[in-house]
């Protein structure tokens, strides 16, 4: 705390005096400060792995680029099915069948791509890979439409219905294929997941990069030119270049971290057996990239960001959220928008299940179990209020981010799954009482 | 004759019933309103006012009766049907989404989009600065949920939120319920305003001087039924005590 050295104000006064330069700092560059905490909580988690592996275990593996890559990979799947886990929780309901909706998608899909498709495309058709994940994505939307019917329509608590769903496609899973494992799966479906060949590479990454970071620039000047035009307050313009440089850097650094990771010397001699290349004897150095499934993360934030913060739907989601009643009055159709928001669900659902199984390359009766309970967790630890009204996508990836940093990291430091499930559970309940301590103090 | 204004009434509800459950909220209500009048609606908690203003503004609809506005009978199954007639209500809760800042709330509903479709922040905020500018000069909270708003600018957005939209007919359902002396003064001032602007207002109110000051007739509600309707100016504030308490409706008027 900077204020020890005046022990005599007490907290809550602090007043012009105090405004010292971090906040007026944060003020100016309009920074959230939950944001700043989040990514602080996430720093200290990776660090403290790696110090732990570097002390305890010999050399820290965790903040290396192979699994910084990994964790990136395997936080895409509870990722994108946690930016429309804020969505229902902004509403004040809960989904307990995403993870058994995901299983059941993945069986039919699995099925589909390799007992039935390939009868009337041939074996490694191209077009294989996006029926299965149309077919994939509007199952699940179905699946979220029903359940979103029987919530708004038939005034069935949200809670019963997806606990009901939570049992119905888990046994619906099983039942697909009596049990049985399908793989592997389509060739190119299983790019979808990641791996080596499901990454985009070294210059398509540095492409991906520039394009990010004349994005942010784009939208900076454009939310500038905005303010100008209606006379609001400007940021300073120190401000602006900090946060163009902070986000260019963040990209940038992403870019270069997926680029330094390469290709295990068993991938490389097969890709250079099948290209005709010679591999000279100090081995050759093939960048991973940016992985796919990464990158439909990325793809779905932005769109999901976008839908909750500059369309009347994502409007409509708060407003719900915030007074149902207030909302209903204003002319909302409340219970049109409940079964919108299911079906989205459904539908990122059914995504997940593409890039799940896709990583796995095979389905299984078994995949996305427990699923539900991270992506809630995920949701809630980026900030989403179980009372409804307040919650943001990147929080929610930043909180399946925190989820999977813990995962990972126990797994490379050697503890127990026991262990690791008290971890999870523990970090769950202190995140949300820590968020509930900032909100009282900041009201 | 308790009707003394003249002409096709703005807003004539007709013969309104509505029921929950088997208990008759409204029973057989009729009541009208014409533009520049200002018309009191009054009785006890439970007489049936609020519901019987809600099938008006679109939040329930009438079991039977009908809603002729302008002298041509309309359907009004929704708030936005209700929106649509140029009908705008202040709620007593407000209906503010709390979670939401000014703006949000004063469209909610019906905000400005570019032309792409997508929200325009800064057009709404800037409307929200010039309503807002000219209803209560001291609101300065715009980029803050409604949430961490005092009583008072609370009930600052739910009128701009009324009055933003070229109301012809307003509905205000105990709007200094919840002010201060000077802010109740604000809004005595904005009835006499809009009331010389031509618009027409139903007034939920249960203080009487308010009635009597603001009001030009009083619609008196006991049970679910209409006690009757008289001309402010013919009656006594005693009169409508009368009328409120023991559903008699004073000799004179009748």
């Amino acid at each position: 705390m900077s204020d020890q050295t005046r022990p005599t104000v007490p907290p809550g006064t602090r007043g012009d005096a105090a405004a010292n330069a971090f906040t007026r700092f944060l003020k100016a560059t309009e920074i959230d400060t939950r944001l700043l905490g989040m990514a602080g909580a996430l720093l200290a988690i990776w660090l403290g792995f790696h110090l732990y592996g570097a002390i305890f275990r010999d050399g820290g593996a965790f903040l290396t680029p192979r699994n910084l890559w990994n964790l990136s990979v395997q936080t895409s799947s509870i990722g994108i099915m946690a930016t429309g886990m804020v969505l229902i929780i902004v509403t004040r309901n809960i989904d307990l069948s995403v993870g058994s909706v995901l299983g059941f998608v993945a069986m039919i899909m699995g099925v589909l791509q390799v007992n039935i498709l390939p009868q009337y495309l041939g074996l490694g058709s191209p077009f294989i890979w996006v029926i299965t994940m149309i077919v994939g994505m509007t199952l699940g939307a179905i699946v979220g439409t029903f359940n979103g019917w029987m919530i708004a329509y038939r005034g069935i608590p949200s809670f019963i219905v997806t606990l009901g769903g939570l049992m119905f496609f888990r046994g619906a899973a099983f039942l697909v294929a009596n049990g049985k494992t399908i793989s592997p799966v389509d060739a190119d479906f299983a790019l979808l997941g990641g791996g080596p060949y499901g990454a985009i590479g070294f210059w398509g990454s540095w492409l991906v990069g520039l394009l990010a970071c004349a994005g942010v620039l784009l939208m900076l000047r454009s939310g500038r030119a905005n303010r100008q035009k209606h006379d609001f307050a400007l940021r300073p313009m120190w401000a602006e270049v900090f946060m163009a440089a902070l986000g260019c850097a963040l990209i940038l650094g992403a870019t270069l971290l997926v680029n330094s990771y390469p290709w295990p010397t068993g991938i490389v001699k097969n890709y250079a057996a099948a290209h005709n290349i010679t591999v000279p004897p100090e081995g050759l150095f093939i960048s991973h990239g940016y992985a796919i499934p990464v990158l439909i993360l990325c793809f779905v934030g932005i769109c999901m960001t976008f839908l909750m913060t500059r369309t009347r739907f994502g409007r409509y989601v708060f407003a719900i959220g915030g007074n149902p009643e207030a909302a209903a009055l204003a002319g909302i159709n409340t219970k049109w928008m409940l079964v919108q928001i299911y079906a989205l669900m459904g539908m990122l659902a059914g995504l997940s299940a593409v890039v799940s199984s896709a990583r796995l390359n095979s389905a299984t009766n078994a995949l996305g179990q427990f699923d539900e309970l991270y992506v809630i967790a995920a949701a809630v630890i980026g900030g989403t209020s179980l009372a409804g009204g307040i919650g943001t996508i990147y929080g929610a990836i930043l909180g399946a981010l925190v989820m999977e940093s813990l995962r990972t990291g126990m797994v490379l430091i050697g503890f127990d799954t026991s262990i690791q499930s008290m971890v999870v559970g523990a970090v769950l309940v202190l995140a949300v009482y820590v968020d509930n301590i900032y909100r009282s103090k900041t009201k | 004759m308790a009707n003394a204004v003249k002409g096709t009434p703005l807003v004539e509800m007709r013969d309104i019933s509505i029921s929950f459950g088997g208990i008759k909220a409204v029973d057989h209500v009729t009541v009208d309103l014409h533009p520049g009048e200002v018309v009191g609606l009054l009785g006890h908690n439970g007489a049936g006012k609020s519901t019987l203003i809600k099938c008006l503004s679109g939040a329930y609809q009438a079991d039977a009766g009908q809603i002729l506005i302008n002298g041509h009978e309309v359907q009004i199954s929704n708030p936005r049907d209700a929106r649509a007639q140029n009908i705008e209500t202040i709620y007593q809760t407000l209906a503010l989404a709390d979670n939401l800042n000014a703006a949000s709330n004063l469209f909610l509903g019906r905000e400005l989009v570019s032309s792409r479709g997508f929200l325009d922040e800064s057009a709404m905020e800037s409307e929200t600065r010039k309503i807002l500018g000219r209803l209560n000069p001291n609101f300065k909270k715009f980029n803050v949920p409604v949430s961490a708003l005092s009583g008072g600018q609370r009930q600052s957005v739910a009128i701009a939120r009324a009055v933003y939209f070229n109301a012809k007919i307003l509905i205000m359902d105990e709007p200094t319920a919840a002010l201060g002396p000077h802010e109740t003064q604000m809004v005595s001032e904005l009835i006499e305003e809009l009331k010389a602007q031509g618009l027409g207002i139903f007034l939920i109110e249960h203080d009487i001087h308010n009635v009597m000051k603001l009001c030009d007739r009083a619609s008196v509600m006991k049970n679910g039924q209409l006690v009757g309707t008289v001309n402010v100016s013919d009656v006594t504030d005693e009169d409508i005590l009368g009328m409120i308490i023991l559903g008699k409706k004073p000799a004179k008027a009748a």
